[in-house]
């Protein structure tokens, strides 16, 4: 039934931290290659090698410019880029789960994790219409709806080595811009992160409630003067002289 | 909004089609016999062409009838049992009327009531959307309801009706229309919200999308029209749609008349829809900068 469940056991999700990421991509490449290899329809690729590739991403890393507003301390603020993996947040309130005609997306009761049952997907598109941040991905090969499991197949997977059971993105990124763990138990690394740096919701006007929060970049390092010898040197002539001078001027007169 | 065929179709066709079942299940025309046979013919062939339309844009329509099982959370679903049950109980009304010359009035009027709640029903597929702030209103469901209710008694040749509904449709729509105009910048989500990155009066914007090629998401949502070209479309929407099918009904009455007004009205609707999906903006284009918003 794709109905919510009132609440969760455990919440899991991800802490992003947008002060850290670098924007490298990895965490997109190490989600494709596990997701195109394990549970569920691969991850197609349409076009790859010609001259309008295209495909299903389960995560995407957009960048965007900050200018900060100009302040008295801070007259010019630099603009700064800052890197912003987006992919499912695993909402407590999923609109793509109710728009749902088949069951095939659900929320699960014991973890929060929203996932697809492909063999029960239409493609009919409604739950990617319904999400606000566009994480769900039609697969143009398989006609079935794509989306971020949290890696489902590696978080309780006992054939892998301990340190390398949570999801890809959080495993091989080498920032450590992006974090897992339960947001239900409030002693948690992922809640402890959320509570010191201030985790926010993207687009909570939408209603959505979404599990994964994003950590806003801290401010800035404010360098003062950085060459001890600038205030001793002689400032450079402005008024050119000499023919230059004379030129300037008799154009000037023109 | 990716203004897909196959759905501009489905909704043009069906909504036309469950509006004449309406005005054949309240026995306006109170026809029987052959006559009776030939409207129920244009109705069945216009909603069941539309619904068929339907699964063309469906990555596995052969699971379709799983899309019966979810009534209780799913609009979709909703549709589809209305849309079912509709056909059958006008089936069975219609079969009384076509071979036996009987008029079961009580299941006309619950075949009349299923047809315009088949209409409702999609018309909610899209008003519910919160991420579309342009659908996301109750104008969208009367827009459809109207649509539905005027080009059916166009269909089926309720004169004094169509001369009543097809201007209060019209009204709709521009209403529709001016509402949606404002209703991205008053849903309070823009690139702010959606990114957090606007803080302390913070100006973000999209400096570089994910990957240099396009995608699903572009595709599907990102669909951009000159506003100067939707202000001309529209004036054809409303034209062809409204105004041209009441001057013909004002006029003497003939069939090549009555013909034109259907045709005019269809490709009227067909550009409303049209306009309905293009002009369509949803929230996640704001993450591509692709809106103004």
């Amino acid at each position: 039934m794709t109905s919510l469940p009132a609440s969760t056991k455990k919440k899991l999700g991800l802490v992003i931290d947008l002060d850290t990421c670098v924007g490298c991509h990895a965490c997109v490449i190490s989600c494709k290659g596990w997701n195109t290899e394990n549970y569920g329809a691969p991850l197609s690729d349409q076009d790859p090698y010609g001259g309008n590739p295209s495909g299903t991403f389960l995560n995407r890393v957009h960048s965007y410019e900050v200018q900060p507003l100009a302040t008295s301390t801070m007259p010019h603020p630099a603009a700064q880029l800052i890197h912003f993996p987006k992919s499912c947040l695993h909402c407590e309130d999923a609109p793509c789960v109710t728009v749902c005609p088949t069951g095939a997306s659900y929320k699960r009761v014991e973890d929060g994790i929203v996932l697809v049952n492909e063999s029960d997907c239409i493609g009919c598109g409604l739950c990617a219409w319904a999400c606000p941040y566009g994480a769900r991905e039609m697969d143009a090969e398989e006609g079935v709806m794509k989306k971020c499991t949290l890696c489902v197949d590696r978080i309780y997977n006992e054939n892998l080595p301990e340190v390398d059971r949570e999801p890809a993105c959080v495993r091989t990124c080498p920032a450590g811009a992006r974090h897992f763990g339960d947001f239900a138990d409030p002693d948690s690394n992922v809640s402890r992160l959320t509570a010191e740096r201030g985790g926010m919701d993207l687009m909570p006007e939408q209603g959505t409630k979404p599990v994964n929060q994003y950590l806003p970049p801290r401010p800035k390092d404010a360098l003062d003067q950085i060459d001890v010898l600038a205030p001793f040197l002689e400032p450079v002539v402005q008024e050119p002289s000499g023919f230059l001078g004379w030129l300037d001027r008799t154009l000037e007169k023109i | 909004m990716h203004p897909a065929p196959s759905v501009i179709v489905f909704t043009t066709l069906s909504g036309l089609g469950f509006g004449l079942l309406f005005w054949l299940g309240i026995a306006m025309p109170a026809v029987t016999g052959w006559s009776a046979f030939a409207f129920f013919v244009v109705a069945y062939l216009l909603a069941v062409g539309g619904l068929i339309s339907s699964t063309f844009h469906l990555g596995h329509p052969e699971r379709a009838l799983k899309a019966f099982s979810q009534w209780r959370s799913s609009w979709l679903s909703r549709e589809g049992w209305a849309a079912v049950l509709a056909l059958v109980v006008m089936g069975l009304y219609g079969a009384g009327l076509v071979f036996l010359d009987q008029r079961w009035s009580l299941l006309g009027w619950i075949g009349a009531a299923l047809s315009l709640g088949t209409v409702y029903t999609t018309s909610m597929i899209y008003g519910q959307m919160k991420t579309v702030p342009r659908w996301k209103t109750p104008l969208t469901s009367a827009l459809y309801l109207s649509f539905s209710l005027a080009g059916g008694a166009l269909l089926a040749g309720q004169v004094s009706f169509a001369l009543i509904l097809l201007p209060l449709a019209a009204v709709v729509q521009v209403l529709w229309w001016k509402h949606g105009d404002t209703a991205l910048a008053s849903s309070g989500t823009n690139l702010g919200t959606a990114t957090g990155l606007a803080r302390d009066g913070a100006a973000v914007r999209a400096f570089e999308p994910p990957h240099t090629g396009t995608n699903f998401l572009l595709r599907e949502f990102v669909y951009v029209i000159g506003r100067k070209h939707a202000q001309k479309l529209r004036m054809i929407a409303l034209g062809l749609g409204f105004v041209l099918p009441v001057v013909l009904l004002l006029l003497p009455f003939t069939h090549l008349f009555g013909a034109l007004a259907v045709v005019s009205h269809l490709a009227g609707i067909a550009a409303s829809r049209w306009l309905f999906f293009a002009e369509a903006e949803h929230v996640v284009g704001l993450y591509y900068g692709k809106r103004a918003a």
